[in-house]
């Protein structure tokens, strides 16, 4: 194929795409983002290709390597169109039956569908699917239904339409009051209005400008822009090169974190196919536009997702941050007015451009609009990717789309915003996911970090794993951030270990402030945050653990013991086997001692013991009963 | 450049565009307390005693003042209860470093600061910066650098260029606020850890603190 030399010349290709393709005929998809890849996709297409070839179904069905469908928990995931079957945890040998039954027969293979944890139903389709059914997935949809690499399948779902519309119907100013009027706010955490962070760039004196793709995920647990990028690479693309013609930039940059080869391997062949096709380049389709884009592989700082930092170490400069003002739409990379945006608000523009700004607007609460990816993670039945319309309920998010918490447990808190947002109780479930609601709560809607915990998290261990992160992730520059991080841990660490004194917590507080109040950037301006909203709705385990040494959720090491409850004891010894540190006295029909000189309280013992029987306790800020005597251990 | 007026401390000042806030303070004769701050040398906003309080745009927020651009109608407040608070935990975070710096027991005693609030750590160095902009943006050497992140952060010569560059300059020395030695232990120590044991030439691995003349 030749380049593309006008929009005209583009609607042709797409319609000779799509009279290519018969929408009726079954087409397998299997997702392969990393996740998927993780747990052995890359088996099961093999054996898709091989089986396809074998039953002799080549000609009658069409099979596609797409990226993250987002129910990463299920994977690998395969979904048959048009209908929607959706098998899930698929292995290479449920290939042939996938093929002989459901391609060829119409069958469903009962035993990969999903099974409702709860309810004990299954379902056949996607849509059926709890967790696919409550979400709007505006952004992610098209995951499924393209393979990242081909240009050809982008096309097919309406892609490079907007760079169409905007290159040949709208003036800069337009596209600019359009994302205005969508009411887009950026989604890598501040939630800065995206038309007037434009604006500025726009309005910013200087020909050399730049557009950049912030895709430095670092938050622990998170992987939306991961997805976004592996799995849709050519709408981020589409969005830049937007953004690029309403502020007048020629030249892109797409920050990757070196640690997503898939992303960095699926965007380096987009970029080459839409520059075959002119879709990048010189004069794209004719309308005198020139655009190109460069990848630059991050280095593994956390930092470096701040826009300052992500410019200087752009510049081969070390990744800390700098003053603002200026800030980088005046005064950004080499000194340009540049626009940093999320991967994910870039993967918002074309949609913006061809539904328009008021499709977009209706979408969402007052202050924020459209829909957000998470990645809900943790103590959660369903995990993976989710994205719902703004305005939806923690609550919904959790126990409608993720099924709750797992077995008997009961749910604690939800940490959403990354490792410096802020840990929300129970009574705050019905908080809408919305920057602003999500803010005056304590906690903050970041990139879309949503980690649930259980009552057997500790909130102050929580608050201990966080400050760490930070601490090692901080560039280290300024004073507050750096040295506040570095008291507020110790004082955390202590309190895990039973060593926290009277005062610890006035003292924790004083420092969040230091630190929220005079730090450089973003990091540390939030850093405190971890600490301050389990202050704030978890203070009673705060004290628990200074005032009794005693950790309420029985999860801290050092102020937990195990002890068997003579009077349970059955002298089984499923633990004495089970315990790898040799801790535990027993002998047949005798009762089992748990020698606390030697335990390492790994739990293997607790989980060892019958549920019958439950005689093995986990003891916290009590003194640990004398052991019973030798002679008196004999059972019966 | 244009004019551009604020209020500092309840007095007007017009200035330049561009000023900090810092120097406009200056100008009317307030006094911000600074630790890396230098005449010689770019702002850096590593210290972060320098922080104020300013209202512009109809927010209120608190700023460095010595990288902080001044804005039309400003009103900076340098001293208010909050900000006070902010340079004594500040101080107190620094002392647990340097106890004994001149520098900063006299800023902590303006401030109430508890020189033995935090438990010591071992490097005296605060990473101010003062040395390692100095060499950079003065002398234009780099023999002196910033090292590694976060809490683990650390300044080191590197030896290559410091055992031709450092000998007869030294400058750096008097500039650091926690202890000039800090600055010539590290240089030392540079100079005396062999990089590279095992080649015995200098390609820029001499292991002798003479230099490989």
């Amino acid at each position: 194929m030749s380049r593309i030399k006008s929009p005209a010349e583009l609607e042709a290709f797409r319609k000779e795409i799509l009279a290519q393709r018969d929408p009726d005929k079954p087409c397998i998809t299997l997702c392969s983002g990393s996740a998927c890849n993780a747990t052995g996709s890359g088996k099961v297409a093999a054996a898709l290709e091989l089986e396809i070839e074998k039953q002799g179904v080549t000609t009658e069905v069409v099979s596609r390597r797409t990226g993250c469908h987002g129910f990463c928990e299920q994977g690998p995931i395969v979904v048959i169109y048009p209908q929607g079957i959706c098998y899930l945890k698929v292995q290479p040998e449920d290939i042939a039956e996938i093929i002989s039954e459901t391609i060829k027969k119409q069958k469903i293979v009962e035993r990969l569908l999903y099974v409702d944890p709860n309810s004990g139903e299954r379902a056949t389709l996607e849509e059926d699917i709890p967790f696919y059914k409550y979400q709007k997935r505006l952004v992610l949809g098209s995951n499924r239904k393209i393979d990242p690499r081909s240009l050809e399948d982008y096309l097919a779902v309406e892609g490079y339409q907007a760079i169409a519309k905007v290159l040949f119907e709208m003036t800069p100013e337009q596209v600019v009051g359009e994302v205005k009027d969508a009411k887009l706010r950026g989604r890598g955490g501040a939630g800065f209005p995206s038309g007037l962070k434009w604006d500025f760039a726009r309005n910013a004196p200087g020909d050399q400008k730049y557009v950049v793709v912030n895709c430095d995920e670092g938050d622990p647990g998170a992987y939306m822009d991961r997805s976004v990028m592996e799995g849709n690479p050519f709408a981020v693309l589409e969005g830049l090169m937007i953004g690029a013609y309403a502020i007048g930039a020629n030249e892109g940059y797409i920050y990757v974190r070196q640690e997503y080869p898939l992303a960095v391997a699926n965007l380096t062949v987009a970029i080459e196919k839409a520059e075959e096709y002119g879709l990048l380049g010189k004069n794209i389709l004719g309308s005198g536009f020139d655009f190109t884009i460069k990848v630059h592989r991050g280095a593994g700082a956390f930092i470096c997702g701040e826009e300052t930092s992500l410019l200087n170490s752009l510049e081969g400069k070390a990744g800390e941050p700098n003053a603002r003002p200026p800030f980088p739409a005046i005064r950004g990379l080499w000194s340009k007015p540049t626009n940093i945006n999320n991967v994910e608000t870039w993967a918002n523009i074309p949609m913006i451009i061809n539904k328009g700004a008021a499709f977009f607007s209706a979408i969402g609460t007052e202050s924020s609009k459209g829909t957000k990816i998470f990645s809900l993670v943790g103590k959660v039945n369903n995990t993976g990717l989710v994205e719902v319309p703004m305005g939806a309920s923690l609550r919904d998010i959790i126990f409608k789309i993720g099924g709750g918490v797992p077995g008997d447990k009961k749910f604690k808190a939800v940490q959403t915003g990354g490792p410096s947002g802020g840990c929300l109780p129970e009574d705050l479930l019905d908080t809408k996911v919305d920057f602003d609601e999500l803010s005056q709560a304590g906690a903050m809607m970041g990139s879309g970090g949503m980690i649930v915990m259980d009552e057997d998290t500790c909130l102050v261990d929580i608050a201990r794993y966080f400050l760490a992160f930070l601490s090692d992730e901080s560039c280290g520059k300024c004073t507050p951030c750096r040295e506040g991080i570095r008291q507020m841990l110790k004082i955390l660490t202590n309190m895990t270990k039973g060593l926290a004194k009277e005062g610890d917590i006035d003292l924790l507080f004083e420092l969040a402030e230091a630190t929220k109040g005079s730090s450089m950037c973003a990091l540390g301006k939030t850093a405190p945050n971890p600490v301050l909203s389990t202050l704030n709705h978890f203070r009673e385990e705060y004290e628990a653990h200074i005032n009794e040494k005693r950790c309420p959720s029985l999860s801290c090491k050092e102020l937990i013991a195990f002890h068997i409850e003579p009077e349970k004891c059955k002298g089984c010894g499923a633990c004495f086997r089970k315990c790898p540190a040799e801790a535990i006295e027993g002998g047949k029909k005798r009762i089992h001692v748990v020698v606390q000189e030697k335990c390492t309280k790994c739990g293997g013992c607790h989980e060892a013991c019958p549920a019958a029987f439950d005689a093995v306790k986990i003891l916290s800020g009590v003194p640990v009963p004398e052991a019973t005597p030798e002679e008196a251990r004999a059972i019966g | 450049m244009s004019e551009i007026s604020l209020q500092i401390d309840g007095k007007e000042v017009a200035v330049s565009a561009g000023t900090t806030i810092l120097e406009a303070a200056r100008s009317l004769g307030i006094e911000i307390p600074t630790v890396c701050d230098h005449a010689q040398l770019s702002p850096y906003g590593a210290c972060r005693i320098c922080t104020v309080e300013a209202d512009a745009n109809g927010r209120t927020n608190l700023v460095a003042s010595c990288q902080y651009p001044v804005e039309k109608d400003m009103v900076v407040r340098t001293k208010t209860e909050q900000v006070d608070k902010i340079r004594k935990v500040l101080l107190e975070q620094m002392l647990s470093h340097a106890p004994d710096s001149e520098q900063l027991v006299a800023l902590g005693q303006i401030y109430g600061a508890d020189r033995d609030r935090f438990e010591k750590e071992a490097s005296f160095c605060i990473l101010c910066g003062l040395c390692v902009r100095y060499c950079a943006e003065v002398k234009k050497k780099d023999a002196i650098s910033f090292f590694d992140r976060g809490a683990k952060r650390e300044i080191a010569f590197l030896p290559e260029i410091a055992m031709q560059e450092c000998w007869d300059c030294k400058e750096c020395f008097p500039l650091c606020p926690t202890s000039a030695l800090q600055a010539a232990y590290v240089l030392t120590e540079a100079l005396m850890t062999p990089t590279e044991p095992a080649a015995p030439s200098c390609g820029g691995g001499c292991s002798s603190s003479e230099g490989c003349g």
